[in-house]
């Protein structure tokens, strides 16, 4: 069948515009594309994802040319669908956030192999999200779309609006209208244009597939819809990171939250390449989704056997998790399946507990996708589910100053006296 | 009965370009069998071998999401709106 897509520019300069990448194909049917702005197979509707012709055979070269780049995703750039000279151009450099070693932490829920936080707050818009948007934004710009655009929980909305800001594009990012005041403000600050639609996140995505599909939607790079193929590997730049920060090691066990569930796969997708080129020793790890319990339905999936995701209406208090049809829950639940993990869910008191126990031992304020991640990592722990003599990685992807609504009831002033010794002392603080 | 369906980019080759086409049909079943007997080849992009809906493909009568109601035997009333949706956005 003939592909009515729009061809890649070729770039003047002759860098090749997509770097490595090869071709577009489909995660189920294995039909290839060329790359081009298109996210569904024409043949089966699965997801595209790009395919790359990877610098094989050359491991300590790489890892060398990796270790002497930039502080930020783009030292990865040999191995994203990205052009070389990617750094000359206006973006947010996100990436190379802190891999905080937990001891604190593993002390409290009794881990003895090791565990870390990767602490992916410290990117340009306090999320994991600009790591995506910067792949989507050079994919925008060779295809050349003139509007970025997204259905957002609210964190992605702030990072396309930061990453058009700085890029020169015009933004329009789509939300639902009930989200935290955090992340409104953080998406409205950047100038661009910010939709709230009255429904849930399922709601705004339909909205959005649909008007990629309309004449108005010309000229449009969503980056989680037709830009999506691009967008989703900017998530293997956490497992490149991850085992780099390490030195070069995949660890035991790896704990990452669930919405769509396109960061678990790419993660997976990013630990699978690492091993290809050889940059990394091939050994066994396990994989663990986390979600809320009040949007769980990879998680009620996993637990009852299921190949199929069955959506859910989501009512949580971790709205940046709150997708209630994961568009790649099936493959959440190969890849757990496959690796010897698990998914689990919390509820939302075990969530804002998790986000005070993560701020109370290492110092780390959390969102509440973070306190997703970390509740399950005790509640795996307790549930024998994970071994803590093995060594653990636990993702935080948010910032907690984006959902102070979550704790805001609970965390407060411990006292308020008057300005006296006396008052210090009757408050029992002496 | 009469049912507009929203046709996504990926099968307008199908439909001549048309982003919007009509079909008969009670229920979201016979309105598939409709658009293939005027559109020969697309229940098969929307059905997979055993004529289940493709786990790739959301189908929404008027505003609601075949799959939380009956899947293809959903009541589909005259003069509804039936959009065909692919699966893989968002997150």
């Amino acid at each position: 069948m003939a592909v009515q897509t729009v061809a890649a520019t070729p770039d003047q300069t002759d860098v090749p515009a997509f770097g490595p990448a090869a071709a577009l194909s489909c995660r189920e049917c294995g039909t290839r594309f060329p790359l081009s702005p298109v996210f569904a197979c024409q043949e089966c509707f699965g997801p595209l994802e790009v395919a790359y012709d990877l610098p094989l055979g050359d491991p300590e070269g790489l890892r060398k040319k990796i270790e002497a780049g930039p502080t930020s995703i783009w030292r990865y750039a040999p191995l994203l669908p990205v052009p070389a000279d990617v750094t000359d151009k206006p973006n947010l450099h996100p990436g190379w956030t802190k891999l905080v070693k937990a001891d604190n932490l593993a002390r409290e829920l009794g881990i003895t192999g090791g565990l870390h936080v990767k602490d992916d707050s410290g990117n340009p818009t306090h999320s994991f999200k600009d790591r995506v948007v910067a792949i989507a934004l050079e994919a925008a710009r060779t295809f050349g779309l003139t509007t970025l655009s997204c259905s957002s929980t609210g964190n992605l909305a702030g990072a396309v609006g930061a990453a058009a800001a700085r890029a020169g594009f015009r933004s329009c990012v789509f939300i639902p209208h009930d989200l935290e005041q955090g992340k409104v403000v953080m998406a409205a600050v950047y100038g661009g244009e910010l939709v709230g639609i009255e429904g849930s996140y399922d709601d705004v995505n339909r909205f959005c597939s649909e008007l990629i599909g309309d004449p108005v939607g010309e000229g449009w790079g969503f980056v989680n819809v037709n830009l999506r193929p691009y967008y989703g590997e900017g998530s293997k730049t956490l497992a490149y990171e991850i085992c780099e920060q390490l030195g070069w090691r995949i660890p035991d066990n790896l704990v990452i939250p669930i919405a769509s569930g396109s960061q678990l796969t790419k993660i997976d997708k990013g630990l699978q390449e690492l091993i290809k080129l050889g940059l990394v020793e091939d050994k066994p790890y396990k994989i663990y989704g986390a979600q809320a319990e009040g949007c769980s339905p990879v998680s009620a999936a996993y637990k009852a056997g299921h190949d199929v995701v069955r959506p859910v209406k989501p009512d949580t208090i971790a709205k940046s998790l709150a997708i209630g049809n994961p568009a790649d829950g099936p493959y959440v639940l190969d890849i757990t399946r496959r690796t010897g993990g698990a998914v689990e869910d919390v509820d939302d008191e075990q969530i804002v507990d998790a986000i005070k126990l993560l701020a109370r031992t290492e110092g780390i304020f959390a969102e509440t996708a973070g306190g997703v991640t970390v509740g399950v990592l005790k509640k795996l722990i307790e549930t024998g589910q994970l071994d803590p003599a093995a060594e653990t990685v636990v993702l935080n992807t948010g910032d907690g100053l984006k959902t102070l609504d979550a704790v805001a009831p609970t965390t407060g002033p411990t006292a308020i006296i008057r300005p006296t010794l006396d008052a210090f002392r009757e408050a029992g603080l002496a | 009965m009469s049912a507009s369906v929203r046709i996504p980019t990926i099968l307008r080759t199908y439909t001549g370009g048309q982003a919007e086409v009509p079909a008969e049909g009670g229920t979201l079943a016979e309105v598939i069998e409709s658009l293939e007997n005027n559109h020969a080849g697309i229940s098969a992009r929307v059905l997979d071998d055993t004529g289940k809906l493709r786990r790739f493909v959301n189908v929404y009568v008027n505003d609601d999401d075949v799959r939380f109601s009956d899947g293809l035997a959903t009541a589909v009333p005259d003069g509804a709106s039936v959009s065909i949706i692919p699966a893989v956005a968002g997150g």
